[in-house]
């Protein structure tokens, strides 16, 4: 990446020769060296991994071996055989559904609710963005106090509900607080979006006997596209790279249940068996990729279309 | 608008921030006052016992948390700098030029938007640098991680500034490296301090990157000891040392949040739906 940017350089120059001022005006008033030190940044720490990702799942990289050798595809065929490759994807992409659809749905009704600009509401926009302020790996820890067997809701309830320890619902629960995490976020944007709508479209919905209900779809609804496509998309791919609420709640279990790619990851780094953990990784990659494009293709073709 | 709504709507907004926000909220500020024995098994109780003080002095003590708060600035605050005057170079650069390269140059820089970080490679080269466990490296990917929302912020910002206003100095004779200083980065001011904002809770919040990269020990920053505080006694249910923390943890977001609440709110909103 670096590379191509500094080849610019040269021929640009090389057109005129010697003088600087018969450079090309926008090389003189915008030098390319000021975009340098992040592209070097960027690529040296971000791409370079994701390019060496491409290498190392096809070796034999561990604690347990003191140099690298290739071995093909045996970590693929690892994780394939064992089950984990299938659960984890399963897991996440689900994972990444429903927290989508809770912080979306969560933020929306929020916005809806707190839409006035009033002193009350300004106040309550602050209070439910509380959430996105303490951390993840935090929010996690409050959550299991509360959830917990012998936690808090159980006492208030007087029920006995192991909320963390269904195979099947559990993924559910911890869905709903990265939902509840976020909301706050969404709320923010929706509330732009909301903003954004002409008063006199509103008014013309309210002369021609349109209800709020009907107003809702017909106007605000399509009106919100552009939220909606920032707030799913960065909902989806962000909880995709979810770890630290899993974590904290459940730690993957139980039975690996909530298993997400970043916590089989973390699991299996923490072994020693590194190039097996960069396969997921790898998977990971490739996982995003095939949901974020035809995601953020799609999105924008909604946007135009309604 | 119906009469039922007008009353019903601010006490619908009471009972949902009561029960979603004020709940959780309540059993962290109780059971962080609460000693070890009424904590065991949480609930919304008062403590019968207080003893706020002996929890909070325990939190600092055993989850060496001064040093952890240390820590976590020292990695922060020079991260937040360098994702900010770096991506603002780059985003000038790729806001005003226009060639092939040029945008090719920013697709690839805004790509970490989207892509995963590649976090088990980045250990290796870490590795290899010789920057595996120091804060140069945990700087280094932190910056590389959240370059990508500054320039995608602060190119769209950039666009939308006339060119006039650095045409006007430029004929003045100004240099293209005063006007970056003197005109666009004080331009920018609004979309800095958003990215200022998300990128500071992102990296204060960080506990996965930094497990990879920093590990336990000297290094550790706040959330790698409140993991450790609560994973080391998981089978104890310290829930009152774990709660002191989370109170003193997350204080200064809460601060920097109440401070900048307006320009965060409006920076957030203007970035995101265009």
């Amino acid at each position: 990446m670096a590379h191509t940017v500094v080849r610019d350089k040269p021929a640009v120059a090389a057109g005129p020769p010697k003088k600087a001022g018969r450079l090309p005006r926008a090389a003189v008033h915008h030098p390319w060296w000021f975009a340098l030190p992040a592209v070097v940044v960027f690529a040296g720490f971000f791409l370079l991994p994701n390019l060496l990702n491409f290498y190392y799942p096809f070796t034999n990289w561990s604690s347990y071996h003191a140099d690298i050798a290739f071995t093909g595809l045996d970590n693929f065929r690892t994780i394939a055989d064992d089950g984990s490759l299938l659960r984890a994807i399963r897991t996440t992409l689900l994972y990444a559904l429903l927290a989508a659809l809770f912080q979306n749905g969560f933020g929306l009704v929020l916005a809806l609710l707190l839409e006035d600009d009033s002193r009350f509401n300004r106040f309550f926009r602050a209070v439910f963005f509380l959430p996105v302020l303490i951390s993840a790996l935090a929010t996690g820890y409050v959550f299991r106090a509360l959830l917990d067997q012998d936690g808090a809701v159980n006492s208030v309830l007087g029920t006995d509900i192991p909320w963390l320890g269904s195979t099947t619902w559990t993924l559910v629960v911890v869905t709903l607080i990265h939902g509840w995490k976020w909301m706050g976020l969404a709320m923010l944007i929706y509330l732009a979006g909301l903003k954004g709508i002409p008063g006199d479209m509103l008014e013309a919905a309210r002369m021609d006997g349109a209800g709020p209900w009907r107003t809702f779809w017909s106007v605000r609804w399509p009106m919100l596209a552009p939220a909606v496509t920032f707030n799913v998309t960065t909902a989806l791919i962000g909880s995709m790279n979810t770890f630290d609420i899993v974590q904290a709640t459940t730690a993957g279990g139980p039975a690996a249940s909530t298993e997400v790619f970043n916590i089989y990851m973390f699991r299996i780094f923490g072994q020693g068996l590194y190039a097996q953990a960069s396969a997921m990784s790898l998977i990971l990659f490739l996982v995003v990729v095939a949901v974020a494009i035809p995601l953020v293709v799609g999105l924008r073709r909604r946007e135009q279309t309604l | 608008m119906t009469a039922t709504w007008r009353y019903g709507r601010p006490a619908l907004v009471v009972l949902l921030a009561g029960l979603a926000v004020g709940v959780p909220l309540w059993l962290v500020a109780v059971t962080s006052a609460k000693p070890q024995a009424e904590a065991i098994e949480p609930n919304l109780d008062l403590p019968r016992h207080w003893q706020p003080g002996d929890n909070y002095a325990d939190a600092v003590s055993q989850g060496e948390m001064l040093r952890g708060f240390l820590n976590s600035l020292l990695v922060v605050v020079p991260s937040v700098i360098l994702v900010l005057i770096l991506g603002a170079g780059a985003a000038w650069v790729f806001a005003r030029r226009k060639s092939k390269l040029v945008s090719a140059a920013y697709a690839l820089c805004i790509s970490g938007l989207l892509l995963p970080p590649a976090v088990i490679t980045i250990v290796m080269e870490l590795r290899q640098l010789g920057l595996a466990n120091t804060r140069p490296g945990m700087i280094a990917v932190y910056t590389g991680m959240y370059l990508s929302t500054s320039i995608f912020f602060m190119t769209g910002f950039i666009r939308a500034i006339p060119m006039e206003l650095e045409e006007a100095a430029r004929i003045d004779g100004a240099s293209p490296h005063r006007i970056f200083w003197r005109i666009v980065l004080p331009l920018l001011r609004p979309v800095i301090a958003t990215a200022t904002i998300m990128v500071m809770l992102y990296a204060w919040s960080d506990v996965f990157y930094a497990f990879f990269v920093l590990g336990g020990g000297e290094r550790a920053t706040l959330p790698l000891n409140l993991y450790q505080v609560a994973s080391a006694q998981l089978y104890l249910n310290n829930w009152h040392l774990v709660f002191a923390y989370v109170v003193v943890m997350s204080l200064p977001m809460v601060a920097v949040f109440l401070v900048g609440q307006r320009k965060i709110v409006s920076g957030i909103t203007s970035g995101a739906v265009k």
